[in-house]
């Protein structure tokens, strides 16, 4: 009997936690479902057509995104913003994290704390005085001028997770590099980068996410409208057209599912992400 | 003994690879001066001036700016709709991550899917999320059907007195955004309390257990005081995010009912876009700032407090 008892409180117990997991993952899951469920639909059947599965799936609203809308362009735009801004956040992020946590040289902790510092102090109107700078140096509407901008939003950050990262790196390949007479770049391209690849990946996944969903910058530096990115477009699409939900749906799901795709395939980084972070801070 | 006197003598030779090691951080340094200190003393400028953007006059006003933000109705009406916005961001979101992160964090099937799914809504962007649940509260009408699928599923299911044009409604709009703010935050959370729940000893649970401890009191007494840290430091960047929303009540309502859904970085957009009013929006992000500040502040001697317990 109180085995008995002991078992099924145990059972109600586990059924309760998947009630819950399950009832959350679900609310996470059905809007994206039921944005792309929409964007199969025409705009006569939206409306009207509330089934789960579509009567009819209709794929005209990816081709009318992508063409006639030219979210084709945007979503290349935004490929080269985010590829760009990532890969110059590497390297410059990577070469200061290396001498900070390697070589020495006077200032360096003055510096070094100088970054940190920029991460703790949280400046909400900074894009007003951004603007003004990027206005004066005539960078307004060029791609250079964003991918600097958002360059230096991430480099903090970056900077930090991957000195705690070569911290804590065995130094014996490096030293092994040095007395085979590799200089001091060479070791930092050769062996430490690639030592650092599970630290790369995470700030590669967390400034990818940051420079592809980023909207407030894009939106004051970039008005011409062949060099904006997906996030700027789709607001302006829904400016633009505020009924064409279809069209609409169909440039969401185009917005959403590189990133989603993204964060699966490097999913077990982030958790790592997390616990780095929690010894560097 | 060698090593000590040639640290002492600094030499040529010091200097070039002093400066050769300087180089490394060269590029970062330059950038971050450029893109971040300069703007950070011209906000500071910028706010004591009147000025509309273009032309090449600015007027000197003295604190002028701040004096007019502080009896700025406008202003403080946008504090305190992200104040409330926050206020739903650390109860139900934050109450919400730690149960999740408890749940995933016993002896279960299907962890790490549900774990991959909860972070799906942080990955998102806030156009994106805005747009979708824009979409699911949509509150009109079309041939005698709602073409919302709440407002749908709720006459189906015979609810009609809760149906409302959820956006439009000024009694709604606001804990509408609050709660889509906390579906696309409460991942950010769950992940960071699971990761803290993971770094606790296995071994401190079955002491407890051995001595007779039932699961409240192992919660209370165990779980509790080592998550103090990380509860703190998620505290700290929900206020932080949530205070700081814009983009994502943007997407949802754009410029309508305005007066229901103004939020500090909306304010400080439109004295700057629409008011043409540059240094009173400088004047607003510096006061933002400061109080956002000071908040981290009181957060970071809370902590170090907490610690020494």
């Amino acid at each position: 009997m109180a085995i008995n008892k002991y078992r099924a409180m145990k059972v109600s117990k586990g059924f309760s936690i998947h009630l819950l997991l399950g009832l959350v993952a679900f609310t996470c899951i059905f809007p994206l479902f039921w944005m792309l469920r929409c964007s199969f639909m025409t705009l006569e059947t939206v409306f009207t057509d509330k089934s789960i599965i579509p009567t009819a799936f209709h794929f005209g609203n990816f081709i009318k995104v992508l063409t006639e809308e030219k979210f084709g362009i945007y979503f290349m735009n935004s490929v080269i913003y985010t590829a760009s801004v990532v890969s110059a956040i590497v390297i410059i992020a990577s070469l200061a994290a290396y001498s900070f946590s390697r070589l020495r040289f006077p200032g360096k902790n003055f510096f070094f704390y100088m970054f940190v510092a920029a991460m703790m102090i949280p400046l909400p109107g900074s894009f007003v005085p951004l603007y003004v700078l990027i206005n004066k140096l005539n960078l307004v509407n060029t791609r250079i001028g964003y991918i600097l901008c958002m360059t230096n939003v991430g480099l903090s950050m970056s900077i930090l997770l991957l000195k705690t990262f070569f911290d804590k790196m065995n130094t014996d390949l490096e030293d092994a590099a040095r007395i085979d007479g590799c200089g001091k770049l060479g070791i930092w391209w050769h062996v430490a980068l690639p030592l650092a690849r599970p630290a790369i990946a995470v700030i590669v996944i967390f400034n990818a996410l940051n420079v592809w969903n980023e909207f407030i910058l894009a939106q004051l530096l970039l008005t011409d409208t062949r060099l904006m990115p997906l996030q700027k477009a789709l607001m302006e699409f829904q400016g633009a057209h505020s009924v064409d939900y279809p069209v609409l749906m169909a440039g969401l799901t185009l917005a959403a599912m590189p990133i989603i795709l993204l964060y699966l395939a490097m999913q077990k980084h982030i958790v790592k992400g997390f616990s780095y972070g929690a010894t560097a801070g | 003994m060698t090593s000590l006197a040639q640290r002492k003598k600094f030499t040529m030779g010091d200097a070039k690879e002093s400066l050769v090691n300087f180089s490394f951080i060269l590029p970062a340094v330059i950038l971050f001066s450029i893109f971040y200190i300069y703007p950070f003393y011209d906000i500071f400028r910028l706010s004591l001036h009147e000025w509309n953007g273009i032309d090449a006059q600015k007027y000197y006003v003295h604190f002028d700016n701040f004096k007019e933000l502080f009896k700025d109705g406008n202003w403080w009406r946008s504090m305190w709709h992200a104040g409330i916005i926050t206020f739903f961001a650390l109860t139900f979101q934050n109450v919400m991550a730690f149960a999740l992160a408890l749940a995933c964090d016993q002896k279960i099937r299907m962890k790490k899917f549900y774990r991959m799914i909860f972070f799906i809504p942080p990955v998102l962007s806030e156009v994106v999320v805005g747009f979708i649940w824009m979409w699911i509260l949509n509150g009109d009408m079309q041939s005698g059907e709602y073409i919302g699928i709440l407002n749908y599923l709720l006459d189906k299911m015979g609810l009609h007195h809760l149906i409302t044009s959820w956006l439009s409604n000024p009694d709604t709009v606001l804990t509408c955004i609050a709660l889509v703010h906390c579906w696309k935050g409460f991942g950010w959370g769950f992940i960071m309390l699971f990761a803290g729940l993971q770094t606790i000893d296995a071994q401190l649970y079955e002491a407890a257990r051995v001595d007779g401890a039932n699961s409240w009191q192992i919660f209370k007494n165990i779980t509790i005081p080592m998550m103090v840290p990380v509860i703190l430091v998620v505290i700290f960047l929900t206020v932080l995010g949530s205070m700081q929303v814009f983009v994502l009540i943007k997407a949802m309502v754009g410029q309508g009912l305005q007066d229901y859904t103004s939020v500090p970085v909306s304010e400080i957009f439109e004295s700057m876009i629409g008011l043409k009013r540059f240094g009173y929006a400088c004047a607003q992000g510096v006061s933002f700032g400061v109080t956002l500040i000071t908040i981290s502040l009181v957060f970071k001697l809370l902590s170090t407090k907490v610690k020494q317990y």
